[in-house]
């Protein structure tokens, strides 16, 4: 029973959002907006759950003390100062909270993706390097839709953005159609597994 | 002097004329003779534009009721080089006898409103004026009609058929297996390597860190993702390998933990499962990034897995992974993080891959045969796509409606 009564429900939640698709009528065409309601309402439920995890695990590692422990003092600090000063200032324009989201969170956030620029560099370093036929291939690819993109290109030879746009919108586009039909494929054949309870690994089913 | 008026109220400068030449002069006459009906049905019209015509209610097709889809044919003075139309008017009643109500407009130039607002079963008319702003044209009316709710979307007929033929062919094949048939799968690197990888992270005495992406069980990603890490979550308990799974979403780290218990369940090893390993950092996309990262340096985990959907923070923690040495096998759906994954790990699953993992490493019959129905629609869809590119070479081209879902 512990198994049956989720593969019910999973059933008819996934038949339900298969003929929602189909009928266009009442109450079919509100299901999904409803089954979305729902999502959002058991999500926020859902982030106390998280918090609570969040803080059990932090807290457990000031008392266990293991290598880097400090760093959980910052997260806890981090998260009652923005905690407190939400709940006791608000969270609008102009209040503390506001100040450290703008001033606090938003640099760190901005760091982090900048980060990205040197991982780039570092990845492509290691891509790019023509060991193997389709690595240089790869590579040759890469150098003419780089320099295609840039003014640069334009002022070496004046078709190098065409052969570009070409590069982009025939060969990678075919491939990218490709990789999406197989992933049209694998949810449908993922979805169907999941409806008609072939797949149960999330209830212990082998 | 009467050609001079014509000319003043024509707006034509007469200075630039010489009245002396003959031909000139009946040139102007004839000038100023346009300019002045010209003029005149300019005012005229100014006061009145040209109504519409042809007003056409239909029941919005396809829809749960509720809408009327309105169609005219332009004002004759709707034209890009005057100002006599600005918009058309559209008002609407119950009856004839009543007076209209003003619902909404229309832009200049369009021919079409879409009433959202009517009421099942009730029969409304319409009617429509072309309006400069300050005038008005004529109204053009419509016939009667009623809006409806309708139980089958023609226009996704196409997809239903397909569903049909597909789940068909995936409930054939387990069919197949199920009766005990052998069934051939082709081999796929990355899930080939997953024992590997859990292999050698034990063999190192190191945690193994499983990364179920960063959307929410929404996703259908993040849904395959939880199913495979049941399995390395069975492999991980088998090896007595501890697992860390980071999340960036609440509900993610309860499905997480709850796979995870169930598999340490399965493989027997039920003291061994620790709920803390499987943590919830942050919703924030950098956050979590950030905070994986610290994780990867700190715990230097001997294998990694990246399973689900991902976005920029892809490659930020693929590179921090391989900084780490640790044998890496990345799964996405994203085709924009593909390459990321593809340069900084050992292994990537790549789109449908991700979705045959599952099946792919419990070599169970049943989902097995899932995987091949799965082959055997993409044989289908691919002769669809060879056959629909040489029709409309040859012409054919309603094969794109028929391929078009609604």
């Amino acid at each position: 029973m512990k198994k049956q009564i989720p593969l019910i429900i999973t059933f008819i939640a996934g038949m339900v959002m298969v003929l929602q698709f189909f009928i266009p009528h009442r109450p079919f065409s509100d299901l999904q907006q409803l089954f979305n309601s729902w999502f959002l309402i058991i999500t926020v439920f859902a982030m106390i759950l998280g918090l609570g995890n969040l803080l059990k695990v932090h807290t457990k590692r000031l008392q266990r003390k293991p290598k880097g422990w400090w760093y959980s003092i910052v997260l806890l600090a981090g998260f009652a100062i923005m905690f407190i000063a939400g709940m006791v200032w608000g969270i609008e324009r102009g209040t503390f909270f506001d100040f450290l989201f703008w001033n606090v969170h938003l640099p760190m956030s901005s760091m982090m993706f900048a980060l990205l620029a040197f991982f780039v560099a570092s990845a492509s370093y290691r891509a790019f390097r023509a060991r193997t036929p389709e690595a240089t291939l790869l590579l040759i690819s890469a150098i003419l839709v780089m320099i295609g993109r840039v003014p640069l290109g334009n002022y070496i030879w004046d078709k190098l953005p065409l052969v570009s746009d070409w590069i982009m919108s025939y060969p990678n586009m075919a491939g990218q159609r490709a990789i999406m039909i197989g992933i049209a494929l694998g949810i449908v054949s993922t979805s169907l597994r999941i409806i008609l309870g072939i797949e149960r690994t999330y209830l212990s089913g082998k | 002097m009467s050609l001079i008026l014509l000319l003043i109220i024509a707006g034509i400068n007469v200075d630039v004329f010489d009245t002396s030449n003959d031909d000139v002069s009946c040139n102007i006459v004839a000038l100023a003779s346009n300019a002045v009906v010209g003029s005149l049905e300019h005012l005229k019209s100014s006061e009145f534009p040209a109504p519409p015509t042809n007003v056409l209610p239909k029941d919005k097709p396809n829809d749960a009721g509720g809408s009327i889809i309105l169609t005219w044919m332009k004002s004759v003075d709707d034209v890009e080089e005057n100002e006599l139309v600005k918009e058309y008017q559209v008002f609407r009643s119950s009856s004839l006898d009543r007076e209209f109500e003003l619902i909404g407009t229309a832009s200049k130039g369009f021919e079409k409103y879409v009433d959202g607002t009517t009421i099942d079963g009730t029969q409304y008319y319409y009617m429509v004026k072309a309006s400069d702003g300050v005038s008005y044209s004529q109204p053009a009316r419509s016939e009667a009609v009623s809006s409806s709710a309708q139980w089958f979307h023609t226009g996704r007929i196409n997809m239903l058929v397909a569903t049909v033929i597909i789940s068909f062919l995936i409930l054939w094949f387990i069919r197949q297996a199920k009766s005990g048939k052998e069934l051939y799968i082709r081999p796929i690197a990355g899930l080939e390597a997953v024992d590997d990888a859990v292999g050698r992270a034990t063999e190192m005495g190191k945690p193994i860190m499983y990364i179920p992406g960063i959307m929410d069980m929404d996703n259908m990603q993040t849904i395959a993702s939880v199913i495979i890490l049941g399995r390395v979550a069975r492999k991980a308990a088998q090896y007595e390998t501890t697992l860390l799974v980071p999340c960036c979403r609440s509900i993610v780290m309860s499905a997480a933990q709850e796979t995870v218990k169930e598999a340490y369940f399965d493989a027997g090893r039920p003291d061994a499962f620790n709920a803390d390993k499987i943590n919830y950092l942050t919703d924030d996309q950098f956050g979590y990034a950030a905070g994986v990262n610290g994780m990867m340096l700190r715990e230097k985990p001997g294998a990694i897995f990246y399973m689900g959907a991902f976005y920029a923070e892809s490659l930020i923690l693929a590179e921090t992974g391989h900084s780490t040495g640790a044998i890496q096998i990345a799964g996405t759906a994203m085709p924009s993080q593909l390459p990321f994954f593809v340069t900084a790990c050992d292994y990537t699953l790549i789109g449908e891959e991700l979705f045959a993992a599952s099946a792919y490493l419990s070599k169970e019959p049943l989902l097995l045969g899932s995987l091949k129905g799965q082959d055997m629609g993409k044989a289908i869809l691919i002769a669809i796509l060879v056959g629909g590119v040489i029709l409309v070479s040859f012409g054919f081209s309603k094969i794109i409606a028929w391929l078009t879902t609604g």
